[in-house]
């Protein structure tokens, strides 16, 4: 154990060196991160509008409230394991990884927080600022604020294991970046990033909250905002424990296999 | 015509290169497909529960989106691999090369690397906008075809021009490799009309990142909501912009000092 938070400490401080290097990298996941729920907060406002002031029951202010949660949640669940995976596979860089005596996870873990804790940086200004901008109509009750700290570490922890897991497909094909882009529409649509999951045409919305997408995303917002019953929280903390385990179990399992398949391409 | 020559070639030798992995035609086809999903998805959800976002109507969109596709296409095929190979070519000082060469170095450095399976996106643009074009029937006519190309032609040069001036700031800055991908993920606002984003956001998408210029107007030439003014403006704005760009790259150039050659 303290094996592991020496090389969590150690991992850290080089995160934190080397993101200093790749300032462009870190402009252009901020700009992505800030414009694409500016977009669809834009474009429901706008329906809300034409329609008389609410599209089923969200007005343009609670669109904000929703979005700007929603920016938060997906700053903080957000991983890019799909292209690091794909390329430490296809130029050869996993070998060193695995020789080590700590399984690479750890290391990725450790980049993902310590990118999360240096952008929040950059993060809580802009969300302020959206703040004033947007209006907000944020209604937060003292249970929902509670339970939206444990709601959003598990969906970070659930959407870092699909997603490693995904990625390990890696090992078997070697574009995988059709793969990824199939990967991110789906979760667009079904984690209530494109619209509020109540807003999607019924049967969509009853697949959606079954699949585990929701639970990365659109649940921890909803939760925050009050939009949810205390029986629907319980069940959706229910759906993010189940998922994350199946999840766990899915990628160890596809891990064992994927480093027995791994030939080292280019190295 | 020295430079559509020039393009000829490249566009040649890019397809008998690219001819060599077809696997990646597969690749672009079903990245092109996913695109159009994911935006016709996002209509058909906005749609359902209104039947104009502000002031559009759903073809009127969807000539949107095909307007969206067809630039990023025709961008992606030959503007931004090309600056994207320059940018490099000045980081590693094999610029040298290149200038030496009895051509336009602008030219050439602007039509060099061509990447073929983009016009799969420029087919797809095409076919959208078709399909539009068919659900506006008859309010689509001459006149409207007319303001869109020279709206469409506007904007291609607006654009191109816009991404050599950023290119070539990497003869200052030397590391720049990103600036390109900046302006790609800002690209992702255009495939809504920029009138429904709020003022500081439209005025950013219009002045400081032309994406309104290269789309929405374009679009609204096809669907007959273009004013005389603002065709006006894109026009002179393709007319400025390109010079603007021209002398920027000439005081780049002399800037040049073969960095590590």
């Amino acid at each position: 154990m303290t094996d592991l938070i020496t090389l969590y400490r150690a991992q850290f401080k080089t995160t934190i060196a080397s993101q200093f290097q790749y300032r462009g990298a870190l402009a252009i996941w901020i700009i992505g991160l800030i414009l694409q729920p500016v977009i669809y907060l834009s474009v429901w406002s706008t329906v809300a509008r034409s329609q008389g002031g609410n599209v089923d029951g969200f007005t343009a202010s609670d669109f904000a409230a929703y979005y700007l949660t929603a920016l938060v949640v997906s700053q903080a669940t957000f991983t890019w394991i799909m292209w690091e995976m794909e390329y430490w596979i296809r130029q050869g860089n996993l070998s060193p990884l695995l020789v080590r005596p700590v399984h690479p996870i750890h290391q990725h873990i450790a980049n993902n927080l310590t990118f999360k804790l240096l952008t929040m940086a950059v993060v809580i200004p802009v969300v302020v600022v959206l703040t004033i901008v947007f209006r907000p109509n944020f209604t937060i009750s003292a249970w929902s604020g509670l339970a939206f700290l444990p709601a959003l570490l598990l969906a970070m922890a659930l959407r870092f294991s699909v997603e490693w897991t995904l990625a390990s497909l890696a090992f078997w094909v070697t574009r995988v970046n059709a793969i990824n882009q199939l990967y991110f529409v789906v979760f667009i649509f079904l984690s209530g990033f494109v619209a509020p999951l109540d807003l999607l045409p019924e049967p969509v919305r009853a697949i959606a909250e079954l699949l585990p997408f929701y639970r990365m995303l659109g649940f921890p917002v909803e939760l925050l905002l009050g939009r949810l019953s205390p029986t629907q929280a319980l069940v959706g903390f229910a759906a993010q424990l189940g998922w994350l385990a199946l999840a766990l179990l899915f990628l160890n399992a596809t891990w064992a296999r994927g480093v027995r398949q791994y030939s080292a391409v280019g190295a | 015509m020295t430079s559509l020559r020039l393009l000829g070639i490249h566009l040649r030798l890019g397809i008998l290169n690219e001819l060599q992995y077809r696997t990646n035609l597969f690749v672009q086809v079903i990245q092109s497909a996913v695109g159009l999903l994911t935006a016709l998805l996002g209509l058909g959800v906005v749609f359902s529960k209104t039947d104009s976002l502000g002031g559009w109507s759903a073809p009127e969109l969807l000539a949107i989106v095909g307007v969206y596709t067809l630039v990023a296409g025709i961008t992606q095929l030959v503007v931004q691999p090309s600056l994207a190979r320059f940018m490099e070519d000045v980081r590693l000082g094999t610029l040298d090369f290149t200038l030496t060469k009895p051509v336009d170095a602008q030219v050439l450095i602007s039509v060099r690397q061509v990447e073929v399976w983009k016009l799969v996106d420029v087919v797809v643009g095409v076919g959208v906008l078709g399909i539009a074009v068919e659900q506006l029937g008859a309010t689509v006519g001459p006149a409207e075809a007319v303001a869109f190309l020279i709206a469409l032609l506007a904007g291609v040069t607006i654009i191109y021009s816009f991404l050599l001036i950023l290119a070539t700031c990497v003869f200052w800055f030397i590391r720049l490799d990103n600036i390109l991908n900046i302006f790609q993920s800002m690209y992702e606002a255009g495939k809504w009309p920029i009138g429904i984003y709020p003022p500081w956001l439209r005025t950013m998408l219009t002045f400081l990142v032309p994406i309104g210029f290269a789309i929405t107007v374009p679009a609204e030439g096809l669907v007959g909501r273009l004013t005389s003014p603002t065709l006006l403006g894109a026009i002179a704005l393709a007319v400025a912009l390109p010079l603007i760009a021209r002398v920027f790259w000439r005081i780049g150039v002399r800037h040049y000092s073969g960095a590590s050659a």
